[in-house]
């Protein structure tokens, strides 16, 4: 290592090794975000540090390719399954690699006969002679004639099992085992058996392949898919399994958002030259205006207080909402949460102290699920905090109106009104249900500057993307 | 293209090895994660983005690495609406102002008997634009680890309190060890420096950053490793009473706490420990000492219910055999 570093010399690398191309395709399917440069450090540092060392090899891999806690997580786990089929592959893969190389032309002729008439002859009889080995890197040369690692929904599993099949030969044991069968013999009739039987096992073990290479490869692919369906899906309707998933997709599309608007507040603050402040900071060198002074435009963070029913099918809006909110006091100031059912409480506390995901589920479990008041707790609004309702607050209001069919008091909602800088009601309805039943939303929304429905993720989205727009 | 520079400091990194023991005797005791960073980073020219909880050794192990390699160690520390001229260059108006003055008075017997004004003007254009040079630069960290003939070992603290800009304007720097000063142009480095980047993750920063950088995460360490670290930093500790902290420090952690206790508050509580001429761990000293372990007063209380038996479980470490 003393001698030169072949430093910026990078195209001379730019052809990493097959295993660690493959394997940036794999880092690549767990989601890790790999780019062209970083897959050029990657061939470097491996260059460095070569492959002996499966320890040694992991941490520098995860120092170039893996950049987030999350990232690293994710890193590992591919580490770990693709050397772990590495190995599994093993030997079978030295020697398949060794195998294109006998009949370099054979893919040249052929679509579905591959090489020659030993090549089928093979698979039946590696089938009888029950040769595993031979058969496993059969099995994975196949595999990568198909192009496995283009697979990358679930849907495409029987397609690739078949290819890979078809690719070894699979028509011709059928043919051998059907005119084993119709010979009649006992003895045929037992061979046919036997290499049917043997087939199936073969089929099993090509599907274990199949699944774990769509694993490998396909999993980004499949975390889209998921993630673009749950966005859209009604949140009462997400499953509960579903949550963990759900609130990382809260995160980030949060962290989006408070990228966006972090830029547009610092953007809004250049101003124009200030001449006052400019002279008075250069007198010492005779008014020369060496340094400038700019003259600035505050700009207020919205404050925002939230209203969250917590009751029944409301409740896991809220949930989100709050973890949305609270992802967000980046670009937020001063958030105030409350929560209500039958009546209202304030829990800002529980969601300033602990973890926004454990302290939801506490929240929830306080108060959640109970049947709801809407003007008793409008009331407890307004007797513990109206004082502090200014005109610079937002006051999100999240419920479905439905009060059972007590007295709505909407008169709380018009001195609120008039208080706030502008009241936003989140109904997770959809607006064809507002005002039907015991539903006062048609009362309250005069007293909204904003009514939205807001029953998924992209609804939320919206909705705060909204609140921060309109907040300048 | 940059294959004049230099690229070894005064002492090779010849191996992951190396980096071990080199970091040993700067009392930097790393695990292989890190020295192979360093290992990588140095080779592949590129910095290194250290990330973890506060007190796990980030800065430490720039410092160690500077003092392993005897760099000079340029420290840059990040905070809000920190700009280009606290951290590149700035120029020296009083100087210039003198430089002005000067000029103003010379002038005449410079153009002296120039009869008309293009000929002053030509007279004036043949001396030298020195206004915007290299003498009126007040050079700052980033140019000053640029500039070492050396080169150095450049350390940006807290690069997650900095603004988005600032970030953005490091990335030149960060990928081609050169930054540009518009009057003058670009400057490359001498010597490419080591950098070193810290980070709390109080902000997430951006990808553009990442991607040219190295990422090193530091956790809290095992119990093996920390009762290392802490013993070369408290060389008279008894080993014993060191097994048992490290245990108890260690199962502290697994405790649901605002702010769980870090290396650097262990090695605290291990020379608080030993000042206090403690041979084991007894359940009264935990009790009075608690206080260096944690910060908070929440912490300290939800901790104290669990200190008998934290105590107890701790008194049963087994002295690790090196």
């Amino acid at each position: 290592m003393s001698g030169p570093l072949p430093s910026f010399s990078a195209p001379l690398r730019a052809q990493a090794s097959e295993p660690l191309r493959r394997f940036l395709q794999v880092a690549r399917g767990a989601g890790l975000r790999v780019s062209a440069a970083e897959g050029i450090d990657a061939a470097r540092a491996v260059d460095l540090v070569g492959y002996d060392d499966r320890g040694v090899l992991k941490d520098t891999l995860g120092l170039v390719l893996a950049k987030t806690p999350e990232e690293k997580a994710l890193y590992d786990e591919a580490f770990e399954l693709y050397f772990q089929r590495e190995a599994l592959a093993g030997k079978a893969a030295a020697d398949v690699d060794a195998a294109p190389a006998r009949s370099p032309q054979g893919s040249a002729s052929d679509a579905a006969e591959p090489t020659d008439g030993s090549g089928r002859a093979s698979l039946s009889q590696l089938l009888e002679n029950d040769d595993r080995a031979t058969l496993a890197s059969a099995l994975e040369s196949a595999a990568r004639q198909v192009g496995i690692e283009k697979i990358r929904l679930f849907t495409q599993k029987n397609l690739y099992i078949r290819q890979i099949l078809e690719r070894m030969g699979l028509r011709e044991v059928e043919a051998q085992t059907a005119a084993l069968r119709a010979s009649g013999g006992a003895d045929d009739d037992d061979r046919a058996q036997r290499l049917s039987e043997r087939l199936e096992r073969l089929r099993d073990s090509a599907r274990d392949y199949v699944e774990r290479s769509m694993l490998l490869y396909g999993r980004a692919e499949t975390e889209q898919l998921r993630s673009r369906m749950l966005k859209s899906s009604r949140l009462a309707n997400i499953d509960p399994s579903q949550h963990e998933r759900m609130r990382v997709l809260v995160r980030t599309m949060a962290k989006r958002i408070a990228t966006r608007y972090a830029m547009k507040r610092r953007r809004r603050q250049r101003g124009q030259l200030d001449i006052r402040r400019t002279l008075r900071r250069n007198m010492g060198w005779g008014g020369v205006p060496f340094i400038t002074a700019w003259k600035q435009r505050r700009i207020e963070k919205p404050r925002v207080m939230v209203l969250c029913d917590v009751s029944g099918s409301v409740a896991w809006v809220a949930q989100f909402l709050l973890m949305f909110i609270y992802a967000l006091t980046e670009v937020l100031s001063d958030i105030r949460s409350f929560a209500y059912s039958g009546s209202l409480i304030e829990v800002s506390d529980i969601l300033e102290r602990k973890p926004i995901d454990a302290a939801v589920v506490q929240v929830m479990a306080e108060m959640g699920f109970g049947s709801s008041n809407y003007g008793n707790s409008l009331a407890d609004f307004e007797n513990g905090w109206m004082e502090q309702v200014t005109n610079k607050t937002t006051l999100i209001i999240l419920g479905d109106a439905r009060g059972n069919d007590n007295d709505p008091r909407t008169e709380i909602m018009d001195r609120l009104a008039q208080r706030a800088k502008r009241i936003i009601w989140l109904n997770p309805e959809p607006r064809s249900a507002w005002g039907t039943g015991d539903s006062d939303m048609y009362r309250y929304l005069p007293y909204c500057s904003l009514a939205r429905v807001c029953s998924t993720l992209n609804d939320l989205e919206r909705v705060i993307t909204d609140l921060l727009d309109r907040a300048h | 293209m940059p294959s004049s520079q230099k690229s070894t400091p005064s002492r090779p990194i010849e191996s992951i090895e190396s980096v071990f023991a080199g970091l040993g005797i700067a009392g930097y005791i790393a695990s292989r994660q890190i020295a192979t960073a360093i290992y990588i980073a140095h080779h592949l020219q590129k910095p290194i983005l250290v990330e973890g909880p506060a007190g796990v050794g980030k800065t430490e192990l720039a410092k160690s690495v500077a003092s392993w390699l005897e760099l000079p160690l340029i420290r840059m520390q990040c905070y809000e609406g920190l700009d280009e001229s606290k951290a590149l260059y700035e120029w020296k108006y009083g100087k210039q102002l003198l430089y002005t003055q000067i000029l103003r008075e010379k002038v005449g017997s410079v153009i002296g008997d120039a009869d008309d004004l293009a000929t002053a003007i030509g007279k004036l254009h043949a001396f030298g634009d020195i206004f915007f040079s290299k003498s009126f630069l007040e050079p700052r960290p980033l140019l000053r680890a640029l500039e070492q003939p050396e080169g150095a070992v450049l350390l940006i603290d807290e690069i997650d309190k900095s603004d988005q800009e600032f970030e953005a304007f490091l990335l030149e720097l960060l990928s081609d060890y050169q930054v540009s000063i518009p009057e003058i142009g670009s400057i490359t480095a001498v010597v490419k420096p080591i950098v070193l980047l810290t980070s709390n993750s109080t902000r997430d920063l951006g990808d553009a950053l990442k991607r040219r950088c190295l990422h090193l995460h530091i956790g809290f360490p095992d119990e093996k490793l920390e009762a290392r670290i802490i013993a070369s930093r408290v060389p008279g500790i008894d080993a014993r009473l060191l097994a048992q902290l490290v245990s108890f420090v260690q199962q502290l952690r697994s405790l649901d706490l605002k702010k769980q206790p870090s290396v650097s508050e262990s090695i605290d509580w291990a020379r608080v420990l030993v000042l206090l001429h403690a041979s084991v761990l007894e359940e009264q000293v935990v009790r009075d000492t608690l206080n260096v372990l944690l910060k908070f007063e929440s912490d300290i209380d939800a901790a104290r219910a669990h200190i008998t038996h934290l105590t107890q479980r701790a008194q049963q470490a087994v002295v690790v055999e090196d």
